[in-house]
């Protein structure tokens, strides 16, 4: 009995399974919330042989694997962020993959009166002017710099906000679950929110405006600066990804009955 | 060679500026057991470990008629509180025997020799440090002796131990003797002197006040120091 | 409250129907922590037991480091090992960075302070006890070492479990150095933040609990072991 235990030990220590051949993808957290990954990684594995090993970080950490060359390519959700990455020479080009949306929610009171708003302009603007609690990511994710540029075209500034604007410096889950206990408004992807399990007395309060879509673009890492860089695989899921396979995949996806994402990208 | 005989030259001890011991002019050779006799606090112990060579002395020299590494390897010392490693009285008494590359077996089987001989051959497997004090004695005599070293220093050897463990340890000595180890213990108990010694040496105020054949001192010391240890006298 | 119920309750299922993902994931994370109490084992012992019998000039400044390193915050230590392993970093030639021996060599850095501290602590008490008689026997410098570390193999026994818990429990520095890929370097720390993330309370704790049944388990079976051998000898 002693020694089967020792061996079990032994055996753990010691055995390293071979691993298929595999690449690396960073992803937002924000995709892999949506639960769509789960959806397309074993329909990829089955169709073109080889793992795709997801990082799941925030943008901000994405664009600095891919520069460092720890990934193969970059799914992000952030333009400005991946036009500079291509033009310092780090990625081979941007692939539109495709895009869901941003939704504002918040207290089911809606003391700011979100649910009313026009446009996301004006639903921020009811939030600042009433001074109701608000988290935001505060993480430099994709989602953070989107916020950013909503609360800019609104002509406000978060650095000069009081009290009531708590960045939290954290995932979109954990934002999420921060806003559930404060009772707080909260920017967050349609995905996120709709697979999010700890709700409280949150509730969608605004979505549709069109600033609010989110795209999502695919970035090659450039084997010219990292060789080790799996051109080949890479190259096959960039193929796969605008496939009439993915584009089923993908527009079907559904969390409660609503559709998430809109594939969109040009063959 | 012969690891005898011991000559020590003006070898000097001190710790923090005091003189423990010496300096020590002595030389010892030929077979018997030496007594170290003396008042607490006199420096037995202190001259035991100087001849043992395991303090760094002061002053002065001690030296064998062999390389000292050499010398080192044909001697042994058993403390006054005996160390108890921390396995089994078999292997406590295997010990040294590991030490110089004896295979794990053979060095087994010559421990329990040695265990038979202090009676401990029942509690062989048990853990060394449950032993009452006189088995703990008897251990670290076994565990000195079982290298056969010329030279076996012995620091009180029977304090705090009651009568039939003294009688068993005196006799295992007297034994160790006639196989021709030379004894060199501390003792207090002068009548432990008078029973095993051949030779002694009386320390007091940390010199060596007087070193002769045992008839000779117990028929007649030399010095004041030696008579009134004799007669039971405080001695500062 | 209800969530704690729920989390003991997916716990329970978990284990009783061996969801095939809590297995790998189980394993992963002993096959991982295990290797590295094996690796900073062979290193943090043998280190504490040259810091008791050795007397050398920096003796008294590396015990006061890994003192001190053994508040080592595990993201920090996770970041430095990240930035070391990173393709642009020193060592990102071998690609070990978002793999499991990446969170092996984090967790080996985490845990050498700490075992090498607490084994030091007892090899320091056991060398005072022997001093004597090893120096009387004219032991060597190895001999001494190797016989403090197998009289005092309990302690150290002791020593290396507490390696274990703190290698087993950490999340800091694995999540950054392993980046919890599914099927790849996802541990159960690193499920546990993934579902916390998604707001999967229950599923969490479920985890969790799991979590803390494997450290207990592994206690036993490691005290288990050390006492077969003589029972209750000493």
């Amino acid at each position: 009995m002693k020694h089967l235990l020792l061996s079990v030990v032994v055996a753990l220590t010691l055995h390293t399974p071979a691993w298929a051949e595999a690449m690396k993808l960073a992803v937002t957290t924000s995709f892999h919330n949506s639960g769509l990954a789960e959806i397309l990684l074993p329909e990829i594995k089955r169709d073109l042989g080889f793992e795709v090993q997801l990082l799941v970080v925030g943008t901000g950490q994405a664009i600095r694997l891919g520069e460092a060359g720890d990934v193969d390519a970059i799914l992000v959700h952030s333009r400005a962020a991946e036009v500079s990455f291509l033009a310092s020479g780090h990625g081979t080009h941007r692939r539109e993959i495709m895009y869901n949306d941003f939704v504002f929610v918040g207290p089911k009171t809606d003391v700011a009166g979100v649910k009313t708003a026009q446009n996301a302009q004006d639903a921020l603007s009811k939030i600042a002017n009433a001074e109701a609690v608000f988290v935001s990511r505060g993480d430099d994710s994709g989602t953070h710099k989107k916020e950013l540029s909503l609360w800019e075209d609104a002509g406000l500034d978060p650095e000069r906000f009081g009290r009531w604007y708590r960045a939290v410096g954290a995932g979109m889950g954990a934002a999420l679950n921060t806003a559930a206990a404060l009772d707080a408004y909260i920017m967050a992807d349609r995905a996120s929110w709709l697979n999010f399990g700890n709700t409280g007395d949150l509730a969608l309060l605004y979505a549709g405006d069109p600033d609010l879509f989110n795209q999502y673009a695919y970035v090659p890492v450039n084997a010219e600066r990292h060789s080790h860089v799996k051109t080949s695989l890479v190259d096959q899921l960039e193929n796969w990804l605008i496939s009439d396979k993915a584009k089923g995949l993908i527009d079907d996806y559904q969390i409660n009955g609503e559709t998430l994402f809109v594939f969109n990208a040009k063959r | 060679m012969t690891l005898l005989p011991l000559i020590a030259k003006g070898a000097t001890l001190r710790r923090r500026g005091k003189v423990l011991i010496g300096p020590v002019d002595l030389r010892l050779e030929g077979q018997g057991i030496t007594a170290v006799i003396g008042p607490n606090g006199a420096g037995k112990t202190s001259l035991l470990k100087m001849l043992h060579g395991i303090v760094r002395l002061n002053g002065g020299s001690v030296t064998w008629n062999c390389p000292m590494a050499e010398a080192q390897e044909r001697q042994a010392f058993v403390f006054q509180q005996p160390v108890m490693m921390r396995r089994s009285v078999l292997d406590n008494v295997a010990y040294p025997l590991r030490l110089i590359g004896v295979s794990r077996g053979e060095a087994r089987a010559r421990a329990m020799d040695w265990v038979e001989r202090i009676g401990l051959s029942a509690a062989a497997e048990r853990s060394a440090t449950v032993l009452s004090g006189g088995e703990r004695q008897k251990l670290a005599l076994a565990r000195a002796l079982i290298r056969k070293p010329e030279v076996l220093f012995l620091d009180e050897p029977c304090a705090s131990l009651d009568g039939r463990a003294t009688r068993e340890i005196e006799a295992l000595l007297q034994e160790a003797a006639a196989d021709g180890t030379r004894l060199v213990m501390s003792t207090h108990n002068l009548g432990q002197a008078t029973r095993l010694a051949t030779e002694i040496i009386l320390v007091a105020r940390g010199q060596i006040q007087e070193h002769q054949p045992a008839a000779a001192f117990f028929a007649g010391p030399n010095t004041d120091e030696g008579r009134a240890f004799l007669r039971g006298d405080i001695i500062e | 409250m209800s969530e704690l119920w729920e989390g003991i309750a997916q716990a329970f299922w978990l284990v009783v129907t061996l969801d095939s993902d809590l297995v790998e994931i189980t394993l992963r994370s002993l096959r991982v922590t295990l290797t590295a109490l094996v690796v900073a084992s062979l290193i943090a012992l043998p280190l504490a037991a040259v810091l008791a019998v050795r007397r050398f000039r920096l003796r008294r400044a590396t015990i006061a480091v890994l003192n001190a390193l053994m508040g080592l915050p595990p993201v920090v230590v996770g970041l430095v090992v990240y930035i070391l392993l990173s393709r642009s970093g020193p060592f990102g030639v071998f690609g070990l960075l978002f793999t499991p021996t990446a969170m092996i060599i984090a967790q080996v850095i985490i845990i050498v302070p700490l075992i090498a501290s607490i084994a030091h602590q007892s090899l320091r008490e056991l060398w005072s006890d022997y001093h004597d008689l090893l120096i009387s026997l004219h032991t060597t410098q190895a001999q001494r070492i190797k016989t403090l570390l197998w009289d005092g193999r309990r302690a150290l026994l002791t020593a290396a479990l507490a390696g274990f818990g703190r290698a087993i429990g950490e999340v800091g520095a694995i999540m950054v150095v392993g980046g919890n890929i599914d099927h790849h370097t996802r541990v159960l720390t690193t499920a546990i933040a993934l579902e916390t993330g998604k707001g999967a309370f229950a599923l969490a704790l479920g985890l969790g609990f799991v979590l803390i049944g494997l450290a207990v388990a592994v206690n036993l079976c490691i005290h288990w072991l050390g006492q077969t051998e003589r029972t209750g000898r000493w």
